[in-house]
């Protein structure tokens, strides 16, 4: 088996499965159910898992390995983050697998989107040439693009896909800048070689523009402060399972691209980037924590709180190295784990005409659904940070990295946050639970029980929630040993004297 | 097998298993299904807390051995098992590396976790028709919060006494949202929840801090440790890290200025909740973290907390003179009490910290005692409106009796149980160095006589006089047998620990003997070798010079009689 084809082997799986997805779609007939082709994602989207788990093998075995030229990675680093990947598009195709029912909602498109989509984030994190990580950028986006407007002939929807996309692109257009400048400060577009490049460039200025255009791109797409602008807007209006992955897996692919850029291609301009990051993280932190304090919208709500999560993930940055990238793998990991659990939650709640939106609706919902509300109830306290969660231990995990390098400011911000960050969490945890003063109307309605597969999916949730808390032994042996490894680029690639 | 090993995870998984058993009983409207079971796994857990006294010495004699070797402070029923592995470059051969899986209890924490497991099962008929809806979620919810509670007694690792700490908020807050008596239970379930949320944050970050420099979570590591001076040379980190513990405990407590959630949170909490609210945590947590990790900054500040707890006594005694609600005046009282055992542990004199910790029990036990009398009243004539009551002596006589003895163990009546305590606190502050001033014991001691203002005025007002007007309405009943069964061994207990003191203070002794200052310790080793540094050693009778006391925190000696020997 050739290297080229080990590197892109899940790609390349996921792309068939969209294909085919596609392709049979018109097959079936208009008024029957789209439900198969969910499965036939489901299936295609376990191979490429069982794919990464051979390129696991494959780097145990031969370390670090480069395809296609260069531009592609597989290491312990890529795998950790396609796993995440492929395990969140799992679970959110099987929370989805109800929600579009019906003739109108193009269920097709939507599973061979996210197949895209998931292709485009896993390409983001195991290219190591800054055009490659360009089009993963491209091809998951626009698929996100999309899938945010899927509630078509809602105005919000319509709203949020415009935004995300005439936003989204010029930020897009930020990251090629950056990678422009790059090209123009070191002469190439490989990670290897710009590390080389900006060691003994004569072009300090310019190099420093192009760290600043790509951290803008990037942070865009993680919803950093003060690039942030777009978020509430777009998640309101996305249909709930596509908030659940778009907030988390192109967020991952990003935070990867990031670590990757920072740590491999300038860490001799650690110390200009790091400032950055930290205005960055603190902005992100308190902005969208202090935005979440006046949200009754919940949707909006966890958009906010999911802009402060981004804060805590880059406190992470400014850490030494190594712990650096353990703590963002883990972070992202739990935070994927909490939050996709939380809007398949959402999902079923509100279902596909989002009947319940603000905190009123969902008062004293734990009377109607027991169980989805204690679901709920968990993510929250996970989001909050309470312990044996895996959203507290991602927290502690990523302060004491912090700490330990000697930014204590960092973290007592960031502690003193997730302090203001409970009352808006509690203020829900408090709703789903207090008797309504108004009885709704519509207590008659039964409430229907959720099909196997949503069961599946937010078992999954709840389980990795509680696992990545109480015993993260084995997420953490993985995410200390996901250290991006800087090759020397490849031979084709000369670095010419700077002028 | 010894089941010594593990009889705290025992402990501490039964309410667990319990609230998970309960999770999953179906609710059916009147019936008590799920107060059986509750009742059942507290009675269960309630029992195991009992093997700890009766094997006590024996494993402490056991843990002595081994503790000698490593010069860690002893704990019995120790379990320790790696958890997750974390470890710090620069520390690798540290003992106990990374996040562990430890418990033990000592002196102090013993009784803490047997009270624990005595209040639940009351907490349980305290709640038996005072909660008729949602039993299930009321039940799972107060089996997590003990859970919670007996996991901060017994952890040794700082890690997991922090999870501990952290989710112990978590049921109460919702217990306290749901539960609450009127609509502004909500507000004080996120206030409870900020108020010790926020400053608990804080407190991680001094606990990562600490774990950077150490490379161990590990309690008695650390300890050994930080009285080595061996935790970090940065005299100033150290001090803000000991704020921060300090803050976050106080906090919990409440020690007098940080107590604006005690009133809402007791207003509103039932019955059940709120015995076991105020108190035990913040105060243990105290003495077990603040004392072991900062031992000269909690030295140094103790002057402070011993004013802050003076004017604490005042404060809450004033206040509870001029309630009219019954459960504020009661929230009050607490907090006067608690400020009185904050006095006591900040002499660090033996009898203040013995004192103390004896009267932290006690104050559970009289707390307990109180807000299920309240209760009670609340059941039968449904205000806690003291102008409403009155006249109701005559009316119920076992009820008045256990509300008189409950009120007489509380302004410490000699032969029960708040004597000794109170007794005990009031004495180590006399002799205690740190509390510089004579005036603040004075004050303090002030706080006898107005509980005993407070108390029996209370009584007076809805006991005696001219019948009110909500009994002229309602004829309510006396006690009833479940009743009984609630108050019965509370008040045993009063009496029982105001005579019996020793049997409790034997191991209490052991703890608050280690923690104090060294011119206080009338224990023979240490006095044998103090003798022998000074006087040589013919001296029979026990003696030790102030001035060594004083020495060791950098004071001018007090003015002694140089041949006066007492």
């Amino acid at each position: 088996m050739s290297t080229n084809l080990v590197t892109l082997l899940p790609e390349l799986v996921l792309t068939i499965t969209g294909v085919i997805v596609m392709l049979a779609e018109p097959l079936i007939a208009p008024g029957r159910s789209r439900k198969p082709l969910g499965w036939v994602a489901i299936f295609g989207t376990l191979v490429a898992a069982i794919m990464i788990n051979g390129q696991r093998q494959f780097t145990n075995i031969h370390g670090a390995v480069q395809g296609f030229y260069g531009t592609l990675q597989v290491d312990t680093f890529s795998v950790f983050f396609h796993f995440l990947i492929a395990a969140i598009v799992i679970v959110t195709l099987l929370g989805s697998l109800d929600y579009f029912e019906g003739p109108t909602t193009h269920a097709g498109e939507y599973f061979a989107l996210i197949c895209f989509g998931a292709t485009g984030m896993m390409l983001m994190t195991s290219s190591v040439e800054l055009l490659m990580v360009f089009i993963g950028l491209e091809i998951s986006s626009i698929s996100t693009y999309i899938l945010a407007g899927f509630r078509k002939g809602q105005a919000t929807a319509s709203e949020s896909s415009l935004k995300y996309f005439l936003l989204g692109s010029f930020a897009t257009a930020f990251f090629l800048y950056g990678i422009a400048l790059c090209f123009g400060a070191t002469g190439s577009t490989s990670i290897a070689a710009i590390a080389q490049g900006f060691a003994t460039t004569q072009m300090p200025l310019m190099a420093w523009l192009a760290l600043a255009m790509v951290i803008i791109g990037l942070g865009f797409k993680v919803s950093a402060a003060p690039f942030h602008v777009w978020t509430p807007d777009v998640y309101q209006g996305a249909p709930a399972p596509v908030v659940g992955l778009m907030s988390t897996a192109p967020k991952a692919a990003a935070f990867a691209v990031l670590l990757r850029f920072l740590f491999n291609a300038a860490p001799m301009f650690r110390d200009h980037w790091i400032t950055l990051i930290q205005i960055l993280a603190v902005l992100s932190m308190c902005l969208g924590n202090l935005g979440a304090l006046r949200q009754r919208d919940v949707k909006r709500m966890l958009a906010y709180s999911s802009i402060a999560h981004a804060g805590y993930i880059l406190v992470a940055y400014a850490a030494f190295p190594q712990e650096a990238v353990a703590a963002v793998c883990f972070y992202t990991a739990s935070y994927a784990a909490m939050n996709v659990g939380a809007f398949l939650v959402i999902t079923q709640l509100t279902g596909f005409n989002e009947s319940a939106r603000t905190l009123d609706d969902y008062t004293g919902m734990a009377l109607r659904r027991p169980v989805l509300s204690a679901l709920l109830g968990l993510f929250l306290l996970s989001q909050i940070g309470i312990p044996f969660t895996g959203g507290f231990f991602g927290k502690f995990y990523v302060f004491t990295a912090a700490i330990h390098s000697g930014y204590t400011t960092l973290a007592i911000i960031g502690l003193a946050n997730s302090g203001i960050a409970c009352f808006y969490y509690l203020r829900l945890l408090a709703a789903l639970y207090t008797r309504p003063v108004t009885e709704p109307p519509t207590e008659a309605a039964p409430a229907q029980a959720f099909s196997p597969a949503i069961g599946v999916a937010l078992a999954a949730t709840a389980i990795a929630t509680l696992m990545l808390g109480i015993f993260p032994n084995q997420v953490l042996h993985l995410a200390q040993r996901a250290t991006p490894i800087n090759m020397p680029p490849a031979a084709m690639v000369s670095v010419p004297p700077a002028p | 097998m010894n089941p010594d090993r593990f009889i705290l995870s025992q402990i501490l998984l039964t309410p667990l298993v319990g609230a998970a058993v309960l999770a999953c009983l179906p609710e059916r409207e009147g019936k008590k299904l799920h107060h059986v079971v509750a009742l059942a796994f507290t009675l269960l857990t309630f029992l195991f807390t009992l093997h700890l006294p009766y094997h006590f010495a024996s494993s402490m004699a056991a843990a002595q051995h081994a503790a000698d070797k490593f010069g860690t402070q002893p704990f019995a029923f120790e379990s320790f098992h790696p958890w997750i592995s974390l470890p710090l470059r620069e520390h690798p051969f540290v003992l106990a590396s990374g996040i562990n899986y430890h418990l033990g209890v000592d002196g102090l924490s013993m009784w803490l976790v047997v009270l624990t497991g005595l209040l639940a099962p009351l907490g349980v008929l305290a709640s038996w028709n005072a909660v008729a809806t949602r039993t299930r979620t009321f039940f799972v919810l107060f089996l997590l919060q003990q859970v919670a509670m007996i996991g901060i007694f017994i952890s040794l690792d700082l890690f997991l006494y922090y999870g501990f700490w952290e989710l112990s908020l978590v049921p109460m807050a919702l217990l306290i949202a749901i539960f609450g008596r009127t609509e502004g239970r909500r507000r004080a379930a996120i206030k409870y929840f900020l108020y010790a949320f926020i400053p608990s944050a804080i407190l991680l970050v001094a606990m990562i801090w600490l774990y950077t420099r150490t490379g161990t979570f590990d309690m008695p590591v650390l300890q050994v440790l930080a009285a080595g001076h061996g935790i970090s040379p940065n005299g100033h980190a150290l001090w803000l890290c000991s704020l921060a513990f300090l803050v976050a405990f106080a906090v919990k407590v409440p020690i007098f200025p940080l107590h604006g959630w005690l009133s809402d949170a007791i207003v509103e909490a039932p019955t059940a909740a709120v015995m076991v609210l105020a108190g035990k945590l913040g105060l243990y947590s105290i003495l077990r973290f603040s004392f072991g990790l900062f031992p000269e900054q909690s030295r140094h500040i103790a002057p402070l907390l011993i004013a802050l707890g003076a004017l604490g006594i005042v404060y809450g005694a004033l206040n509870a003179l001029i309630q009219d609600d019954l459960k504020k005046f009661a929230a009050f009282s607490t907090l006067s009490h608690v400020s009185f055992i904050a006095l006591g542990i900040f002499t660090f004199t033996v009898s203040g910290i013995d004192g103390g910790t004896y009267q932290i029990l006690n104050e559970s036990l009289i707390g307990a005692a109180l807000f299920i009398l309240l209760g009670l009243l609340y059941e039968r004539y449904g205000t806690y409106d003291m102008r409403d009551y009155g006249g109701l002596a005559a009316r119920h006589p076992w009820m008045v009796t256990s509300f008189v003895i409950m009120s007489l163990a509380a302004v410490g009546l000699p032969m029960m149980s708040g004597f000794v305590g109170e007794f005990l606190i009031l004495n180590g502050a006399m002799q205690s160095i740190a509390a510089h001033h004579i005036f603040w014991t004075v004050v303090a001691t002030s706080g006898v006589i107005f509980s005993a203002a407070y108390m029996l005025w209370m009584i007076q007002r809805v006991f005696y006089g001219a019948v009110g007007y909500r009994p002229s309405e309602i004829a309510g009943f006396d006690l009833t047998l479940r009743e009984h069964l609630e108050l019965c061994p509370l008040i045993a207990l009063f009496l029982i620990m105001g005579l019996l003191s020793p049997y409790w203070m034997k191991s209490i002794d052991t703890y608050a003997a280690a923690t104090a200052d060294k011119p206080a310790l009338f224990e023979p080793s240490h006095i044998r070798h103090v003798e022998t540094e000074t006087y040589g050693p013919t001296t029979a009778t026990p003696f030790v010079d102030p001035a060594l006391g004083a020495g060791a925190l950098g004071k001018p000696a007090p003015a002694t009689n140089p041949g006066a020997k007492y």
